[in-house]
């Protein structure tokens, strides 16, 4: 028997953004009827390598062969010709059309819309029977949970006659239950004979879903191998590179006295959707409390209100003494003199200034206190000092205190904000994905800076979506689910699949 | 990731769009059939030949640092503020009000007394617009082009119905009590042995603008208030992650940067004019778009582009004065650093940051 | 009041609001691909000049129309290039388009007129002149109807009838056409269109190039249908007035006839204040009048009555993301 084609082969693809190399020399065959998972870290480049075969971007070297025959994609157009479709981790819908009009963009027939309306509400049909993908054509895409968008961005790729699927950390934000489902779906498309290449950072879908699998380390394809012929101890070595630590050293948590008190804690976002809806919760001195879940089901909102930026009602104590939850002007002034440090969920975004420099991110937050003043004006040289002693103590490179934030690599820019926090001695530090996009060295130094100041007596609510993470930091886990608080546990007596079930909404 | 070192950033590219725009300048006035060289020379012969000259050239530059400072106030906080000629207009009245109506007993009082006028009125005009940003969204930039119409209708009915001194048939105020008026260049120059011209407009409010160049400089750089105000305008949810409130920066700045465009009026409306008359702003307001633009926001930088769009203004008048070229050639030009150091930006920037990155890619 | 100076001023209504229409759809085409636009002013003021000036030259008003589209679209053209090639701020832009076309026009009527920056007055074939309706006269004399067709629905330049009939027509672009389906998706998530494989620039050009059309249109008609000639700024705000009109419409074609007729109709009230004296007993200043849509868009702005929500991502150049 002649050996097929493979569906996609990539050969020698390289790509740069500025000074920065994304992709270099990457070569890869993804079978047909196959689902081929791609893993690696954040920014190991495995979205910019998936955005090249679609042809959002364009690679600086290297050839694309589809079915054997050599391709130029030079834009998405060329990418759906090729029969390749895409889902995107931020899904790519226009809001506010239907789910009908979404389909049909960039992919009408003919001029007018009616009849390419008409025409796509029967396929569509057809397409809901064959993969049992069922959608409601008239519904608005804003209206419609996450779960179901994902649905109309594989339905998109479908209708336009897609052989080859892409998708781009599909579970990011479904629950474990939703995600099966999704898993499910994936199955009967390759049954039915497409090709499927997931992207993914999780090593336990890669295990349960894909045929092959290729990883990703700092833009270089480390290894393709069959999921049947390795491990997840084995992919997770070759994703970072030598042995991931699983578990972070540490002595067995003291708690202490009650720092933070929450009872019947609601808040309601801008567009009054309820976002939290009455939760409680205790964090002792001394301890880590760890809050599980999937992206989205209270965790930011509940980081907000402590950190004195969003409206809530409600009870919270610090130390005995109520916090005030109008979210009014400079809460988060108030916060910190009540000792409550926060390091946000997305530094990029909330945490640094990424113009100003590292001395002036220094003082982000603390700009009014009275160490960093002198009369009516600001004390810079005070600052300067200060901040490049923190940079020593925590290491941050190059110690550079005038560089601007943007200047520096994730991990070190996340170090300026954790110096910045935990050596204000806090009595409760907040502290949200404390790790992504950091490089593996940084993430065992900041886990040992939060562990010590455990240590030290204080208390720690820790938010993050990875749950080795959770479970290697906190000693007791929170696991959050549509708003609601599902379940506690001590860390050393749960794992996993059992949070995994609580995170899906299912209380055991 | 910085691509481009410092130096470039803040000098090269303001200096390439500012030659670009020169370069375009000249082919216009080349196609209207007159000699840019020529136009050049009487240009600063006009303006800079002689201490008449200076003195129009530093009294248009004084109404531009204004201006140009209270769009960098706004632009720090991240806002557009399109109605610094309204806030003009109406620091205008409130000068006019503070000069007729109070009883001065010396100039010095006078101008403290209309400056507070000037800026309270510019700013009160600038925080209904800043308050509909802050609390109810509305976009800012729509809201000040809007004001600035509003408040030119305001002016016109005031003048035509309430302020028109009676049996006049301009609408304009009386003229302003002679205690009110203010020392020119002239007179304060005089004492020190510089003997510089009578007739320029150019007055002791040089001096003020100056002062708010430094101060507005301190606030910015020294102060917590304006570091909330630069980390809001570089990032929302920083600033509400920093305890940053954003109406309250939102207002703030705003009501700066109105106070600022309001204080204009000390120069033109008591400084020159000594009266208000309808249409004293004269598109000032607009200027210190460009010239915020030019001199990146920054004082010095402001200081300087004022100074040039003065130079450009008497130049002009000149022109006009001595050739076929119209006045409007200063709105062109106008028009075309706005163009290249604002809107075009990129196109200088692009082919700039690539070319360093190349030089770097070599060096290492 | 009687019957016929109603009907006049409806007329008059009718003229003043034409060059907002058309200037206000331009405005609607260019930003529900999500390019906001206040240039619309400067492009209104080129085209005002040009087809002023190539009519006086040529003794054609049709060429005049032409060379004025042609102008503003050359204005829309830069527009384009700095906000959608080097995504500079779409609104800075259009402040430099703005008095860019201001400076412009005058050097150029002072360079080809040297009539103090006006073109020469336009007289026969280089201006457009009111069209007749068939009947106008004959049905003139049946009571209401009669002088509603021939004052208000007849006598107008081609130019108006041109600018109604631009609204169903853009409604049915809009919202009945691929096109249409496609920049009103450019104009809320650039991204899905480029993911879906259709050109983000092409599409944003094309709608740049529509708003310069337009434009065209508006400018032409202020110069050499309500006036004769140009004068210098002649466009006199308009081109923000038309704006209002846009934000007053919600982005929406039917609206914005509504919205422009009614500014038109505070511009007719503005040059008759004997009528609102008759209508409401009191003196009102023709200012304060001219101020009023500046007022209500404020008002429409802040949300109070009914919140006016742009396309998302208006304003946004678009750059993929990393």
């Amino acid at each position: 028997m002649v050996e097929q084609a493979p569906a996609i082969e990539l050969k020698g693809i390289s790509k740069a953004f500025g000074p920065v190399q994304a992709n270099k020399n990457i070569s890869i065959r993804v079978m047909p009827g196959t689902i081929h998972g791609i893993i690696g870290e954040n920014g190991a480049g495995k979205s910019t390598l998936m955005s090249i075969l679609y042809g959002f971007y364009k690679a600086d070297a290297g050839e694309i062969f589809i079915s054997g025959k050599k391709t130029e994609i030079p834009d998405s157009q060329a990418a759906i010709a090729a029969g390749i479709g895409m889902v995107f981790q931020h899904f790519k819908l226009v809001e506010n059309f239907t789910v009908l009009e979404n389909i049909i963009l960039g992919a009408e027939d003919g001029g007018l819309l009616t009849p390419s309306l008409a025409k796509a509400r029967k396929t569509l049909l057809e397409l809901e029977h064959e993969y049992g993908l069922n959608v409601d054509p008239d519904a608005v895409i804003e209206e419609l949970g996450v779960g179901m968008q994902q649905r109309v961005e594989i339905l998109k790729a479908l209708y336009r006659q897609a052989d080859i699927l892409i998708l781009d950390e599909p579970t990011g934000v479904l629950t474990p239950a939703e995600a099966d489902q999704l898993f499910r779906i994936l199955d009967r498309l390759r049954q039915e004979g497409k090709t499927i290449i997931l992207i993914t950072h999780k090593l336990r879908e890669i295990m349960e879903a894909t045929d092959t699998v290729s990883v990703m380390r700092r833009g270089e394809m480390t290894a393709t191998v069959k999921t049947s012929d390795t491990s997840p101890a084995e992919l997770a070595e070759l994703m970072v590179g030598r042995k991931v630590l699983l578990r972070v050293d540490k002595t067995p948590a003291q708690p202490g006295d009650v720092v933070l008190d929450i009872k019947g804690l609601r808040v309601v976002d801008d567009k009054g959707v309820e976002r939290i809806k009455g939760i409680d919760l205790q964090v002792r001195a001394g301890e880590i409390v760890g809050i599980a879940g999937v992206a989205g089901n209270g965790q930011s909102e509940l980081l907000e209100v402590l950190g004195g930026y969003a409206e809530a009602t409600g009870e919270i104590r610090v130390n005995g003494q109520p916090l005030d939850l109008s979210g009014r002007y400079a809460d988060g002034r108030s916060r910190r003199a009540r000792g409550i440090a926060h390091v946000p969920e997305d530094r990029q975004r909330e945490g640094l200034i990424m113009d100003f420099s590292a001395w002036e991110n220094t003082a982000f937050g603390y700009h009014r206190d009275p160490g960093y003043q002198s009369g009516v004006l600001l004390n810079n040289a005070a600052i300067r000092a200060d901040t490049e002693a923190k940079m020593g103590r925590f290491d941050v490179r190059p110690p550079n205190p005038a560089l601007a934030a943007k200047n520096f690599s994730g991990g070190n820019q996340q170090k300026i904000v954790l110096a910045r926090e935990i050596e204000r001695n806090p009595d409760l530090l907040l502290v949200g994905q404390p790790t992504r996009g950091v490089d593996i060295g940084a993430i065992e130094f900041i886990h040992q800076q939060i562990v010590a100041l455990r240590d030290k007596g204080k208390a720690v609510l820790l938010v993050s979506v990875e749950l080795e993470e959770i479970l290697a930091l906190a000693d007791r886990v929170a696991v959050m689910f549509d708003g609601h608080i599902m379940g506690e546990r001590l860390s050393a007596e749960t794992d996993e699949k059992e949070l995994g079930l609580l995170m899906a909404g299912v209380s055991a | 990731m910085d691509v481009m070192p410092k130096w470039a950033e803040v000098i090269l590219v303001p200096l390439i769009s500012l030659v670009l725009a020169a370069v375009l300048s000249a082919i216009v006035i080349l196609a209207i059939g007159e000699d840019p060289v020529e136009a050049v020379n009487l240009m600063v012969t006009g303006a800079l030949g002689s201490t008449y000259g200076w003195g129009y050239t530093l009294y248009y530059a004084t109404n531009f640092l204004f201006t140009g400072l209270a769009v960098s106030v706004a632009f720090h906080a991240g806002l557009f503020n399109i109605g610094g000629e309204g806030q003009a207009m109406l620091g205008g009245l409130g000068v006019a009000l503070a000069c007729l109506f109070i009883p001065w007993p010396h100039w010095t009082l006078a101008l403290l007394g209309a400056s507070v006028a000037a800026a309270l009125f510019g700013a009160a005009w600038a925080a209904i617009p800043a308050f509909l940003q802050a609390k109810r969204g509305s976009h800012i930039v729509i809201t000040t082009i809007m004001f600035n119409f509003i408040g030119a209708a305001v002016l016109n009915y005031v003048l035509v119905n309430l302020m028109r001194p009676p049996g006049s048939m301009d609408p304009a105020t009386a003229r302003f009590p002679e205690v009110t008026h203010l020392p020119t260049l002239h007179d304060i120059l005089l004492p020190l042995g510089i003997s510089f011209s009578r007739s320029a407009p150019a007055n002791v409010t040089f001096v003020i603008a100056l002062l708010a160049c430094v101060l507005v400089w301190f606030l910015l750089w020294r102060t917590w208030l304006g570091y909330e105000i630069r980390s809001y305008g570089k990032s929302e949810p920083g600033a509400k992650y920093a305890g940053i409130s954003p109406v309250v920066i939102t207002m703030i700045a705003m009501l700066i940067s109105g106070a600022l465009a309001g204080l204009m009026a000390i120069n033109n409306v008591m400084g020159e004019a000594e009266r208000l008359v309808l249409n004293a702003v004269e598109g000032a307001g607009f200027i210190g778009i460009a010239v915020a633009l030019m001199g990146r926001s920054h004082p010095f930088g402001v200081l300087l582009a004022a100074i040039l769009f003065g130079f450009l203004y008497q130049g002009g008048a000149e022109l006009a004065l001595w050739t076929s070229i119209p006045r409007e050639l200063i709105v062109v030009i106008q028009a075309l650093v706005i163009l290249f150091t604002g809107a075009l930006d990129n196109m200088v920037r692009m082919p700039l940051e690539r070319l360093f990155l190349m030089l770097r890619r070599r060096e290492a | 009041m009687d019957f016929l100076t109603f009907v006049q001023l409806l007329d008059s209504t009718v003229r003043l609001a034409t060059p907002l229409l058309l200037a206000c759809l331009a405005g609607l085409f260019s930003e529900r691909a999500g390019i906001f636009d206040i240039g619309l002013e400067g492009k209104m003021l080129a085209a005002a000049f040009f087809s002023a000036a190539i009519a006086a030259l040529s003794g054609s008003v049709w060429l005049g129309l032409l060379a004025g589209i042609a102008s503003s679209m050359v204005f829309s053209l830069l527009h384009g290039v700095a906000s959608i090639t080097f995504r500079g701020n779409q609104l800075i832009s259009g402040v430099a388009i703005n008095f860019l076309a201001a400076g412009l026009t005058v050097l150029i009527a002072q360079d080809w007129f040297s009539q103090g920056g006006r073109t020469p007055s336009l007289m026969g074939g280089a201006r457009f002149e009111p069209i007749t309706l068939p009947f106008a006269e004959s049905l003139g004399a049946i009571p209401i109807f009669g002088p509603i067709y021939r004052e208000l629905i007849s006598g107008h330049s081609i130019l108006v009838y041109v600018a109604f009939a631009m609204v169903p027509l853009t409604w049915w672009i809009l919202f009945r056409t691929r096109f249409g389906l496609r920049l009103r998706a450019v104009g809320e998530n650039p991204a899905a269109v480029d993911t879906a494989g259709v050109s983000v620039v092409g599409l944003r050009y094309a709608a740049v190039i529509i708003c310069g059309v337009l434009c065209g249109l508006a400018g032409a008609y202020l110069s050499t249908a309500l006036q004769a000639g140009f004068v210098k700024d002649m466009s006199a705000g308009r081109g923000f007035i038309a704006l209002a009109a846009l934000i007053f419409a919600k982005w929406r074609p039917w609206y914005a006839l509504y919205a422009t007729l009614l500014f038109g109709l505070f511009g007719a009230l503005e040059t008759r204040p004997d009528v609102i004296e008759a209508l409401f007993g009191i003196r009102v200043q023709g200012a304060l009048l001219g101020a009023l849509p500046y007022v209500m868009t404020v008002i429409i702005l802040a949300g109070f009555v009914g919140k006016a929500i742009p396309p998302r991502a208006g304003g946004e150049p678009y750059v993929k993301e990393r």
